[in-house]
């Protein structure tokens, strides 16, 4: 028995140093979150003891690196909601569209390689997005709208839909691949058709998946940098013509980060108040994403 | 004897694998046919070829001819929509919509027409009391349809049926996922459905058979066995697996 006993205390610390090590691990990532928002916060204080928080949210001028300098932050907020809707505006139809042709009308074969083709859109580096909104579609635009500028907000909309498709289809479709197919049966055996499983029995069942991806959709686009930094410009207008060059939050972030703008200066610490702006609308969307799952779940 | 539905001949391949050899079967209207044999015996494939629910299985070939009313249901002219419509199905397991109570019963009239709320509501009603789940739904119809119990579900699913209007109901093991209680409700069901419609039912209980239909079949590695009576092919079988089957020697 006290063999028993010593090997048994071994291996119980053996196993407390395992679960140790995993919880720091666990911890690294919960923490680094809160160093990120904490110091967000930190510079964003500052940041609005020298400038008002009304005039940050309601003037139309954005020229923090110019004098006069100016802190409304609405022209880089339009430019961001131009291009998060305009790539939604692609993604969506296009995602849906993917998701119920894979799920309800693919032969077998046909899923299994288009699936994966459609999941390495998801992998091709953003910049590469970026250049081939710069250099194919933007040129393309031109050629049918004239008045289209160099760098605008349609053709880094476009890029950014096509970039997103696969998010919105994979999350789309592994929900309707859940629904049943008791359910789909049910359906035929009613004299139903394909297209009539598909809009009005499985679409309706998966809804709130489709909400949440659309709201994860919408919030990865609002995120997303590189597209925006190379093909919508970098003039911080307040504007909601999608052919006007434009700047993001984002935008603009990776503008200031790249310039030479002194540490601690009023120029540097804007970066961190749109920073913060930025981290509270998506964490807002990502949660709005969750609640809607969670409110309406999937069951069959 | 008025026939409702007539089998000649028919065959059935899943890729090289025959299901059904040869099957012939006269449904008598308004009675209930019941389908026995063991499992992997063909019954089930025998019934999903009477709506053509087969159709959705790829690489499935049927040979012979399935009448309905005179009328063949593979006839090219045949639309399978009107087919389903007239030939309704009850699955194994209960699979309402993830809608509510209403939705699913009216999933049927709607697409066929009849949109007006009154209209809706009247055949909700009917649907229901047809299934004998009415009193048990009324004060919940918008609730949703996955809160009932399997039991409840199930007569959903047959209210479901009834709403669409059908002459024939096809019913694949329907209560063999329910509990005795259940199941006795939807046997009791039985009686007063079969006053309307013809009735083919697949069942696993020899039991069942007995106690609620009027014609046995009894099926044997996708062959017809034996086909009577229930009462004669009971009490006094023809043929000798017929009566092994039944006393429970194997299956």
């Amino acid at each position: 028995m006290r063999t028993l006993h010593k090997s048994k205390n071994k291996y119980n610390l053996k196993e407390s140093i395992i679960v140790k090590i995993l919880y720091v691990f666990a911890s690294i990532s919960i923490l680094t979150t809160i160093a990120i928002v904490v110091t967000l916060l930190e510079e964003t204080i500052v940041f609005f003891r020298e400038v008002s928080i009304i005039e940050f949210f309601t003037s139309t001028k954005w020229t923090p690196t110019l004098r006069p300098q100016n802190f409304g932050v609405l022209p880089l907020l339009t430019g961001t909601m131009m291009i998060a809707v305009g790539s939604c505006i692609v993604a969506l139809p296009m995602g849906l569209g993917s998701a119920i042709y894979l799920s309800e009308y693919a032969p077998k074969n046909v899923r299994k390689t288009v699936k994966p083709i459609l999941e390495i859109l998801a992998g091709i580096p953003s910049i590469v997005y970026g250049f081939f909104a710069l250099t194919f579609i933007t040129p393309l635009l031109k050629t049918i709208l004239p008045e289209t500028q160099v760098f605008n907000a349609a053709s880094a909309s476009i890029a950014m839909g096509i970039m997103i498709i696969p998010m919105v289809a994979s999350l789309s479709e592994d929900a309707m691949m859940a629904v049943p197919d008791s359910i789909r049966q049910a359906a035929y055996a009613l004299g139903s058709t394909r297209q009539e499983v598909a809009l009005k029995i499985v679409v309706p069942a998966t809804l709130s998946s489709i909400g949440a991806a659309f709201v994860l959709a919408f919030s990865r686009a609002i995120g997303e940098t590189m597209i925006v930094a190379i093909a919508a410009g970098q003039s911080p207008v307040f504007t909601l013509n999608p052919l006007d060059s434009i700047q993001t939050m984002t935008g603009f972030m990776v503008n200031i980060s790249l310039g030479d703008i002194q540490q601690g200066t009023i120029e540097y610490k804007t970066v961190f108040a749109v920073a913060a702006l930025l981290f509270a609308i998506t964490f807002v969307m990502n949660m709005t994403a969750k609640a809607i799952v969670n409110r309406y779940k999937e069951e069959y | 004897m008025d026939i409702k539905m007539k089998i000649e001949n028919l065959n059935f391949f899943y890729g090289e694998l025959q299901a059904l050899k040869d099957i012939n079967i006269e449904i008598e209207s308004k009675k209930i046919t019941a389908l026995i044999g063991p499992s992997g015996c063909g019954k089930s494939t025998f019934i999903t070829s009477l709506n053509r629910m087969s159709d959705l299985i790829e690489g499935t070939k049927v040979e012979g001819k399935i009448t309905l009313d005179g009328e063949d249901i593979h006839n090219s002219e045949v639309d399978v929509i009107e087919l389903r419509k007239q030939v309704g199905m009850l699955f194994q397991k209960p699979n309402p919509f993830p809608k509510s109570i209403y939705d699913n019963v009216i999933y049927g009239p709607k697409r066929y027409g009849g949109k007006r709320k009154v209209e809706l509501d009247e055949v909700v009603e009917k649907s229901l009391r047809g299934a004998a789940l009415w009193d048990e739904v009324k004060d919940k119809l918008h609730q949703s349809a996955l809160m009932l119990s399997g039991g409840q579900q199930q007569r959903l699913c047959i209210a479901r049926c009834l709403a669409a209007q059908p002459e024939v109901l096809l019913m694949d093991e329907p209560t063999s996922a329910l509990d005795p209680l259940s199941t006795l409700k939807i046997e009791e069901l039985f009686d007063e459905l079969k006053k309307n419609y013809t009735i083919i039912i697949v069942t696993h209980s020899m039991q069942q058979a007995a106690r609620i239909s009027d014609n046995t079949a009894f099926f044997l590695n996708g062959e017809l066995i034996e086909f009577g009576k229930t009462t004669s092919l009971y009490m006094k079988p023809v043929n000798s697996l017929t009566e092994e089957y039944i006393t429970g020697r194997f299956g």
